[in-house]
């Protein structure tokens, strides 16, 4: 009828001239950004009807109108409700009903109050279901995993954390899921050999297997080792591997890139090199906190013809085996010796004047090197991307100008407690594809560097300034004004820093996390600022910024719909404050500890009212405070409450504090 | 020990068990006491009295000897042939030889011979008299009829061990030209004369004087020369067999599978389907009642009179311990085909008589014994059922075809190997989940159904398995014994005497007539032979 009536009134409608293709193209060029799509659909009813129909993916929040967001979207077919940390048997029946076959991915990593119940009426109607995120539901039972085993199409399962399934589920899903090619089993520890290994022997189109942590030992490993398309293999801390079982390997996997065997405390490298005997086609290897890195297990990896990536974290290294891997004949494009111990000046130098095609480079807490490391690296990988450096105290100012001289393609700095300074950020800010930069507990730099920074990083989308003490709102307000793309700040206790650097940092639209606790000067108004300028606001730390009270979090409530983890601890805010938080339907993750004026009945009340809450952080005095039942009852929702018994603390100033830390060390 | 000695204990033996004959007459009638007044009272003293008159004669301790295969084998028909041939012939051919005769008093055969004619007489006037009531009342319960027809064969029966008693005493005690010490137990035996039972033995006094006493009947050794009879006979096997029974090795069937013994270094001895698959081998050879073991008959023999209450008595049969080499025995499956069977080109002989039993009953015969508590694992040896139910319900492995494993990693190879077949969760946590349960279900009848087909047909072989009634075959003595040799038996005027149409209680009669060719004993008589003992 109301067409009729515009149709003969002539009245000339633009968006008539678009049809729905066109409209589908324009809506495919809005993935990025989700408001943007909500933006589109609120134009008019032909465009809020064609994004109904454009939509695959949902991710909704936890809300009573799940139904009635199911029927807008009839052809979802990935569904994230990984914010929903309550999905129920009934729930799973509806998506059921509603979503039938045109779903392909649900991601149910976040609740656990589900059961096979739900699960087998899920599976009963979406019969082309081809992902699977059951991740953290514990409470699920073997009973789940041969309900599972009816989605025949299933192609990638996540069982992270699902302690109470055993072998035989396993072994149902083994022979159900037939065309799995991801499996991870992360923390099944009730996962055996025997499950493994009949995963291996039915599951023939496998290419990632995730065993971190599963009780397996060597006797499932010839069969994994013969899938034909596995690629990705990790078995961190699988404490079940030794050498003398793995040296009665006889091949590795021919098809294997992947290999992550971190923290596999019985595996040297006779073991390594037997399991990689064979593997051609590896090219990434992770042996974080493992063996000591000599010469026998670099020579072991030296027969990896196409090997790049390595990943030594946290092992000891001797000298001569960094020169060793100086002399592979094949190139590394990256490589970690984060906290590895032994990691002298001698042998990175070497390395790194053998591997020039280097891209990323990790020596995090490597603490003898000193700027002889820096400039060789420097001089000879010129094509770095990134560089960690953590902790590196005894590289001197100058090598930090080296590296902005030399590497210009540099994307990720960290700098973390180091001797950089302004001249060295000078030197970066050469670097014009800079998007991470982390110069926390850096006490040499002020506004001046910080200016450059932001005059030519425009892609910075993560900056790190936790207890860079001397930056005050000039410097926040140049990166504010440059780095339009900042994504991440951290700003904790700067103590300089007020409400103007807020202003200026609500021009960042795109800033989703934003820390600043230990701040005193910032009051609400700051905060408000924030709240409306940056909408995608989703971490939010003013832990003792105690100007910060109730108005603040009024707006907050009001602006930032997206807020999902917010630590209000020392703040000014009460139960005013607390309550009107509780409307954000996204919040899930509180932090409340030492704020004044707040009693229990305050902070039960806000509970009650935020309902999509996941974990709450509480001083373990209130556990006495609120009636038990009452407790039960927000865990039924899906919350866990931890107990913190932190004493009262004052601020410490950033000098002090840092030789508290190195007194520490 | 003097001759003199000897006569008077088996004279006591005698009369004791003549006491005891007419004893069980006497229960016979006080069990149906309502019957007495219409027919007449039998004179049970008289036996005795008798028996004590001729005390110092000794036929009856031939009797003894020569009825004792017989009463040991009850369901034997050629036990029987042979006793009633003997009555049929006994008048001609009692006093063929006198003079060859020792010790043979006819004053006392004519006296039991009198009294033999008494007995007739008696039985006669009662079956009289049964005739007569018949016309009289025509609505008799089936019960009366069956007490009459009991009464009738309790008459008999004292007739029959009377006549063989008398004919008994005509035995000469020559030294029998025969190797075999008893033609019965030769019949009895199959061809190749395995089976000696082994109750012969319960005595080894008895015995030794088994093998002196010649066939006491002209036409017994004749139908002994149809019978192959195996060389090495002569009463050496028995004791083997019984302390293998005393053992009771429980599975050993396989123990002969490594010891590689040369062919021809042993004797390969063969029992007949119906000697393995009999119940008992150990026979009373008063009462009749069977035992598995030697050692329990000796036990209950020792209710039948003080004299088996002697340590002699008790003791265990002594292998006899002669100087020859003893060549080792081995055994033959009967089933033809089988490994075990000395035709096979491949033969494994089976070590004890055990073995044979356990081996032919898991081989060749259903398994009857079904387990009670998961009702689908089934067994032929009451034993392997046993050990299994104690292991039972700890199989806690369960593969979707109903297939249970006590080993996990059992399970897992077989889902590993076979497709389709899952893991299946036990049923406490499967209860809930309902849309997983038809498919499964009908998979589990499924493979279940295949699985025992497939371990039948592994088993048997053939079709004997499907065939036999497993139950008929083990607890309808019927079917223990085969027609075997029936027709070439010379029933020499076996018709003449007039068998008995009816049930006759197995407690006195069984072990005489039971076997008769084509005479079908009744199963599950409450007058069993625990009545008796």
């Amino acid at each position: 009828m109301k067409k009729q009536k515009s149709m003969e009134a002539f009245e000339f409608k633009p968006f008539d001239l678009l049809n729905d293709e066109i409209l589908f193209a324009i809506l495919d060029c809005l993935e990025e950004n989700p408001v943007d799509k909500k933006s589109f659909s609120l134009v008019c009813k032909s465009f809020y009807f064609v994004e109904s129909q454009h939509r695959k993916t949902l991710r909704p929040l936890p809300s009573d109108f799940f139904r009635k967001i199911l029927n807008r979207y009839p052809f979802v077919s990935n569904l994230d409700l990984s914010l929903c940390p309550r999905i129920t048997d009934n729930t799973l029946s509806m998506i059921s009903s509603l979503c039938n076959s045109t779903l392909r991915s649900i991601n149910l990593s976040r609740s656990k109050f589900f059961s096979h119940v739900g699960l087998s009426s899920l599976l009963l109607n979406c019969l082309s279901l081809v992902e699977l995120d059951l991740s953290n539901a514990t409470e699920l039972t073997d009973s789940a995993a041969s309900v599972i085993r009816e989605a025949k199409n299933l192609e990638k399962l996540w069982l992270a954390r699902c302690v109470l399934i055993s072998d035989l589920g396993i072994g149902c899903i083994a022979v159900g899921c037939r065309k799995l090619k991801l499996l991870s089993l992360k923390w099944c520890f009730s996962v055996t050999d025997l499950g493994v290994g009949l995963i291996a022997v039915k599951c023939k189109e496998i290419r990632s297997l995730d065993l971190s942590y599963v009780p397996i030992t060597n006797k499932c490993l010839p069969s994994i080792l013969q899938l034909q398309y596995l690629n990705d293999l990790v078995l961190v801390g699988c404490a079940g591997l030794d050498d003398e079982g793995l040296t009665n390997l006889r091949q590795g996997s021919m098809s294997l890139e992947t290999l992550n065997l971190s923290d596999c405390q019985n595996v040297s490298h006779v073991g390594l090199s037997s399991l990689t005997n064979g593997a051609g086609c590896l090219r990434q290897l992770i042996i974080a906190y493992g063996p000591p890195v000599t010469l026998a297990l670099t020579d072991s990896m030296q027969r990896l013809p196409k090997l790049q990536s390595v990943k030594l974290d946290g092992c000891q290294i001797t000298s001569s085996a960094l020169k060793a891997i100086g002399y592979w004949c094949i190139s590394l494009r990256e490589l970690s010796l984060s906290k590895c111990s032994g990691v002298t000046d001698d042998g990175l130098s070497f390395l790194v004047t053998r591997h020039k095609e280097l891209r990323k480079l990790d020596i995090t807490c490597c603490r003898e090197i000193t700027r002889v490391s820096i400039d060789n690296i420097t001089t000879s990988c010129t094509s770095l991307t990134s560089l960690r450096m953590e902790s590196c105290n005894l590289v001197s100012e100058e090598a930090f100008i080296s590296i902005g001289q030399n590497c210009h393609f540099l994307e990720e700095l960290d700098f973390t407690d180091s001797e950089v300074d302004n001249e060295g950020l000078k030197s970066i800010s050469r670097c014009s594809g800079l998007s991470v930069l982390r110069i926390g507990i850096c006490l040499n730099i002020t506004d001046e560097g910080l200016i450059h920074v932001g005059m030519h990083c425009p892609k910075l989308i993560e900056l790190d300034l936790y207890r860079s003490a001397a930056i005050t709102d000039l410097g926040i307000a140049a990166i504010a004004n440059g780095c339009r793309m900042l994504e991440m700040i951290n700003i904790a206790y700067s103590k300089d820093i007020t409400d103007s650097s807020l202003i200026s940092l609500s021009k960042c639209s795109r800033l989703s996390i934003l820390e600043m606790r230990g701040c005193p000067c910032i009051s609400s108004m700051g905060l408000s600022a924030i709240a409306v300028g940056c909408k995608q606001l989703t971490r939010l730390d003013i832990k003792s910024c105690f100007n910060i009270n109730d108005s603040g979090m009024v707006r907050l409530a009001h602006f930032s719909k997206n807020l999902k983890q917010i630590n209000l601890s020392y703040c000014s805010v009460t139960d005013i404050g607390l309550l009107a938080l509780a409307s954000i339907s996204c919040l899930q993750n509180v932090t409340i500890l030492h704020m004044r004026g707040l009693t229990a009945n305050d902070l039960a009340a806000a509970l009650v009212a935020c309902r999509g809450l996941t974990k709450v952080k509480l001083h373990s005095t209130f556990k006495s405070l609120l009636p038990q039942p009452f407790i039960e009852h927000i865990e039924s929702r899906g919350c866990a409450f931890q107990w913190r018994d932190k004493p009262f603390q004052v601020a410490v100033d950033a000098r002090s504090w840092k030789r508290q830390l190195e007194a520490t060390l | 020990m003097d001759s003199e000695d000897k006569l008077s204990s088996e004279t006591s033996r005698n009369s004791s068990m003549r006491n005891d004959s007419s004893k069980r007459f006497i229960l016979d009638h006080q069990r149906f006491s309502h019957f007495d007044s219409q027919q007449p009272r039998l004179k049970c003293d008289d036996p005795a009295s008798l028996d004590y008159e001729i005390g110092t004669e000794p036929p009856f301790s031939r009797f003894n000897q020569s009825s004792e295969p017989s009463s040991s084998r009850p369901c034997n028909p050629k036990a029987q042939n042979e006793i009633l041939d003997q009555l049929d012939v006994r008048a001609n051919e009692m006093f063929v030889d006198p003079t060859r005769i020792h010790n043979w008093d006819p004053r006392a055969m004519l006296s039991n011979l009198s009294f033999l004619e008494q007995k007739i007489h008696q039985l006669q006037s009662l079956v009289h008299l049964i005739v007569g009531q018949e016309g009289r009342i025509s609505g008799r319960s089936d019960e009366l009829v069956a007490q009459q027809q009991q009464l009738v064969s309790a008459d008999l029966t004292s007739i029959i061990v009377q006549l063989i008693s008398t004919a008994g005493s005509l035995l000469p005690s020559v030294k029998s030209t025969l190797s075999t010490g008893n033609p019965f137990v030769s019949q009895l035996g199959n061809i190749n004369g395995v089976g000696c039972p082994p109750s012969i033995h319960t005595n080894d006094e008895l015995e030794q004087e088994n093998r002196e006493t010649k066939g006491f009947n002209h036409s017994d050794v004749e139908q002994k020369a149809n019978y192959v009879l195996e060389q090495n006979y002569a009463g050496k096997s028995n004791p083997s067999i019984s302390t293998i029974e005393e053992h009771e090795f429980k599975d050993e069937e396989d123990a002969g599978e490594g010891e590689n013994l040369p062919p021809g270094s042993y004797e390969v001895l063969q029992l007949e389907k119906e000697e393995i698959l009999a119940p008992h081998t150990h026979f009373c050879l008063i009462c009749g009642k069977g035992f598995k073991r030697d050692a329990n008959l000796r036990m209950h023999m020792r209710g039948h009179g003080d004299e088996y209450k002697t340590p002699a008595a008790l003791a265990k049969p002594t292998k006899e311990s002669t100087m020859e080499p003893v060549l080792i025995k081995r055994y033959s499956c009967p089933y033809v085909g089988c490994k075990r069977n000395k035709d096979h080109k491949k033969f494994q002989p089976l070590k004890t008589i055990l073995c044979v039993k356990n081996h032919y009953k898991r081989t060749h015969c259903d398994k009857s014994y079904i387990c009670s508590r998961c009702n689908s694992k089934r067994f032929s040896v009451i034993a392997d059922l046993k050990t299994h139910e104690k292991h039972c319900g700890r199989d806690k492995w369960l593969c979707s075809c109903g297939t249970t494993f006590s080993r996990k990693d059992k399970l897992f190879g077989h889902v590993a190997l076979f497709q389709g077949h899952t893991p299946a969760l036990p049923l406490d946590e499967t209860k809930g989940s309902t849309s997983d349960g038809g498919e499964s279900n009908e998979a589990t009848a499924r493979v279940r159904s295949t699985g025992f087909n497939f371990s039948s047909s592994t088993s048997s072989g053939s079709g004997i398995q499907n065939v036999l009634d497993p139950k008929s075959s083990v607890d309808d003595p019927s079917n223990y014994f085969s027609p075997m040799n029936f027709d070439t038996c010379n029933f020499n005027g076996f018709h003449e005497f007039p068998r008995p149409p009816f049930e006759v209680p197995e407690s006195s009669l069984s072990f005489l007539l039971s076997g008769s060719s084509n005479y079908i004993p009744k199963t599950g008589g409450s007058l069993g032979s625990e009545s008796l003992s």
